[in-house]
């Protein structure tokens, strides 16, 4: 009874632009709910370490922001668990029992979140000092766990392990644990987490760089600014490393996939990269190609052999100037990453502060939502890259679409409620900034 | 007992914290709904937000937590029911993301018009998913959710007798199990005016509760003979607990013992969805799929088990330690 059915759903484009669209929104929450509890706590400390009025202040209002975050975040996650079986029911109910196992250790580390974020926010003056601060660090532990077991789950569906498929076509011989630890989960992951401290230091960072671009340049913005850029840019150069390995990855588990990221239609060997272009009539055209290194970044040798799109069937080539745009704008967002912790990097050797340039909060504004967009990018390149599978080689996305009709509904509903939400959030967010800072900080209105 | 049944068991016990601690807090949102204008609610509402702000996060959890081990333990019965149930579930889900945002949103906000605007959003979509909820639970329950690999009928599966009784049902106890903890709330706070509100709230909506239970017999019997079966034979000793247990807290209520009348609340509701669970067993998608059909892989069964285990080891030191602040009135920080 577990024969595969082809399904006839004319709403499937709208179950994976609803997918794509929701997974989208979290993981911008979710990057968040990973990195900010530890600016949080890392600002708390040096508050009572120091008694600056400064840390303490910022804590306190990053503490806020948080708490709003993280309500929205939480729910934000809680459809995609609907999700996944409202959409995708054919593949939940094949191969739940086999990925399913790191979900479910997700729900602990989900508990652990959830709790300490209430104790923490609302046990602040209440507890004393130390508890307090002691209880926001599993919040930080458990966003990043929850992070390594979700994309565990996605490692999964990029590189299936844990079972296999019995001559009748029925999964068998399932090893939830084999499965779990397949081999995409340590690049991606550890991919995933730096990407949530540059996306989260970036994000804080910016209101401070916004503010000294409206000439507001007192010790609060430069410490509100270069406390989370600083975590932020010691997750860059490690970000570029790990990217490196999971590059490596794709090119041994997913040829196909690695093909659409550079447009390589013909299996080559010392394989060029084209920095730009666009991909039309099997080749890049308008881009710079730089001679053997998609060969020396896929397998680190010039003359390294690089499987191309001519080698899988048309129809299950993944759709390649998408992959290819998100690819290369995730990888220029990270170089030009590496160049701002440079630049802060030398300022601080000279002066001890932050650059002086006019110039340096305006990149601070822009690095915000650039990191988002590296962010969003990287997932397009591994979601749209496994097409057309939903799991590598092993199911199809249109065989594990639901049958139920007139789905796009749901879509549409969702996208009114997440527009309306996105703006509420901002609106709220805004209001928390715009609250008076405490008289002792300046004079400020 | 297998150990699909040790599964099926712990899942169902998680759904019974969920009805429990997020139920209440729904409920909350229902009274938040009703509790009258700008100045009269504010009393009320204040009360509310107090008691449920710290905590809802982690209560909602439980159903995070259900789903999960539906979909790993039980695949072939999640996918059906998600698929044939999605447009309550969706609603659900809506409600849930309205609640949750504008609940926080809510918290943050100073000025009126936008606090009302969150209040009124967080109140409706309180009601609305407790009632999908339980239509949801209605339809799998009468047996609507076909098994397989085919979707069943999306819109009669939960629009009938049996899920309209579901959804009110749900509304109705959650109202009662928040009036109920609050009463008790408001006496630890010490404020005696909102003890005599929620009590007598408390009492309404047990009254409220019985009636529907009353008119639910006679609709089970007409639309949902099989589960009418098992609820009057082997779920038959628990219904008579759940309506035992909720006299009894009709009974400390009027006594003002509102401690006891918590744990009588909470017993009548755990004692309902355990007689659910006993009538249909061992059914997870009657008529067609049992516990054991529904079960997923041996080594899976094992290793939720033994992560189970684990896990609340680490998780019930830390859910103690919030409850515990929580009743020592500690989490009242500025949030
Ligand atoms: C701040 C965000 C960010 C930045 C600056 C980078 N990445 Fe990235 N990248 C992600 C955020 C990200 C991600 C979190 O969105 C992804 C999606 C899936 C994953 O594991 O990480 C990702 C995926 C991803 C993949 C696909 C993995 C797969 O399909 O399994 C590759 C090959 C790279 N990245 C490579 C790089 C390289 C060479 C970078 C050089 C600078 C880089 N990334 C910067
Ligand atoms: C949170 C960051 C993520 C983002 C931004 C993201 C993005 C996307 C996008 C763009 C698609 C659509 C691909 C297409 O149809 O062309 C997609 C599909 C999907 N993703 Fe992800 N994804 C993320 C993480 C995950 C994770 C962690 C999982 C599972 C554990 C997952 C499961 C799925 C599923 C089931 C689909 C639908 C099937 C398919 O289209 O292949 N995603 N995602
Ligand atoms: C790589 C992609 C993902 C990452 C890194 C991630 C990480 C996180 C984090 C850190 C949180 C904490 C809440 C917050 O910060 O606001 C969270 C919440 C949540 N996520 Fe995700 N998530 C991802 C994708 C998914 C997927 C695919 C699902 C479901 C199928 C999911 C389900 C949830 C749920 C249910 C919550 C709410 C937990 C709660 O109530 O506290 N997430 N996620």
């Amino acid at each position: 009874m577990h024969g595969v059915l082809a399904v006839d759903q004319p709403d499937l484009f709208y179950a994976r632009q609803q997918m794509a669209f929701s997974l989208g929104a979290h993981i911008i929450l979710a990057c968040v709910g990973m990195s900010v509890p530890f600016l949080v706590v890392l600002a708390e400390w040096k508050g009572q370490r120091t008694g600056d009025l400064v840390y303490a202040t910022l804590a306190r209002r990053w503490a806020k922001a948080m708490g709003v975050l993280f309500a929205v975040g939480a729910v934000s996650g809680t459809i995609l668990s609907f999700e996944f079986g409202i959409l995708w029911p054919r593949w939940m109910g094949r191969f739940g029992d086999v990925m399913g196992l790191p979900f479910a250790i997700e729900g602990f580390a989900f508990f652990l979140e959830a709790i300490f974020i209430g104790i923490y926010l609302y046990g602040w003056d209440r507890l004393p000092p130390r508890v307090h601060l002691w209880a926001g660090v599993p919040i930080g532990i458990a966003g990043v766990a929850s992070a390594f077991f979700v994309v565990a789950a996605n490692g999964w569906m990029n590189d299936p392990t844990g079972f296999t498929i019995d001559p009748s076509g029925n999964v068998a011989r399932v090893s939830p644990w084999g499965a779990m630890f397949n081999s995409a989960l340590w690049p991606e992951a550890i991919h995933m987490i730096l990407a949530a401290f540059i996306v989260g230091g970036c994000l804080v960072a910016m209101p401070y760089g916004w503010a000294m671009l409206r000439g507001r340049r007192t010790r609060y913005e430069r410490v509100g600014l270069l406390l989370p850029l600083t975590v932020a840019m010691i997750a860059a150069p490690l970000q570029l490393l790990a990217g490196d390995w999971a590059a490596r990855h794709v090119a041994r588990h997913q040829p196909a996939k690695l093909a659409a990221m550079e447009g390589l239609y013909e299996t080559t060997k010392g394989a060029p990269y084209h920095l730009g272009g666009i991909y039309v009539d099997n080749e890049v055209k308008g881009g710079v190609p730089i001679p053997d290194l998609l060969s020396i970044l896929a397998f680190h040798d010039p003359n390294a052999v690089v499987t191309g799109l001519a080698a899988v069937p048309p129809g299950d080539r993944p759709p390649v100037n998408v992959v290819r745009t998100a690819f290369q704008l995730m990888v220029a967002i990270g170089t030009a990453m590496l160049g701002l912790g440079l630049w802060m990097l030398l300022a601080w050797r000279k002066r001890r502060t932050i650059p002086r340039s006019r110039w340096f909060p305006r990149v601070v504004v822009v690095a915000g939502p650039a990191s988002v967009v590296a962010l969003e990018c990287g997932w397009i390149t591994t979601e749209v890259g496994r097409q057309p599978w939903i799991v590598w080689q092993v199911m199809r996305v249109r065989d594990a679409v639901t049958d139920a009709p007139n789905i796009r509904f749901g879509y549409y509903l969702l996208l009114a409620v997440y527009a309306v939400m996105a703006v509420f959030t901002m609106i709220v967010l805004r209001r928390l900034m715009r609250v008076p800072l405490p008289d002792e900080l300046g004079e400020r209105a | 007992m297998t150990l699909a049944d040790a599964c099926a068991a712990v899942m169902f016990v998680a759904i019974a914290v969920y009805a429990l601690l997020a139920g209440a807090d729904f409920g909350a949102g229902f009274w938040d709904l009703v509790a009258g204008g700008a100045e009269r609610g504010r009393a009320p509402r204040a009360l509310i937000e107090e008691s449920i702000a710290p905590v809802w996060e982690a209560n909602h959890v439980w159903l995070i937590f259900v789903l999960v081990t539906l979909w790993t333990a039980f695949p072939t019965a999640f996918a059906p029911i998600m698929s044939t149930l999605y447009i309550p579930l969706t609603l659900a889900a809506i409600g849930i993301i309205l609640r949750g945002s504008a609940f926080a949103f809510r918290k943050a906000s100073e000025t009126l018009p936008l606090r009302r605007l969150f209040g009124v959003t967080f109140a409706f979509s309180s009601v609305l998913t407790p009632f999908m909820l339980g239509a949801v639970v209605g339809g799998i329950a009468s047996g609507r959710v076909p098994a397989g690999e085919q979707t069943g009928d999306v819109l009669g599966s939960w629009l009938n007798l049996t899920s309209v009784l579901g959804g009110v049902m749900a509304v109705v106890v959650c109202a009662f199990l928040a009036a109920v903890y609050l009463t008790a709330d408001a006496e630890r706070r010490d404020r005696p005016e909102m003890v005599r509100a929620f009590r007598r709230r408390a009492i309404g909506s047990a009254l409220v509760a019985g009636v529907v239970a009353l008119a639910g017999v006679a609709v089970l019997n007409h639309d949902a003979p099989d589960l009418f079966h098992g609820l009057t034979h082997r779920g038959a000793p628990l219904i008579v607990l759940a309506a035992g247990a909720g006299v009894a807290t009709l009974v400390l209520l009027g006594r003002s013992e509102y401690a006891l009348a918590r744990l009588s609340a909470a017993l009548a509701v755990v004692a309902v969805l355990f007689g659910w669970a006993a009538g249909q067993y061992p059914y997870m998608l009657e008529p067609g799929l049992r516990i054991s059909d529904a079960a997923g892989a041996h080594a899976t069964l094992v290793a939720i088990l033994v992560v189970l285990g684990a896990g609340a080891v680490v998780l019930v030191p830390a859910l103690v330690w919030l409850f515990v602040l929580m009743q020592r009135g500690t989490l009242a920080g500025e949030g």
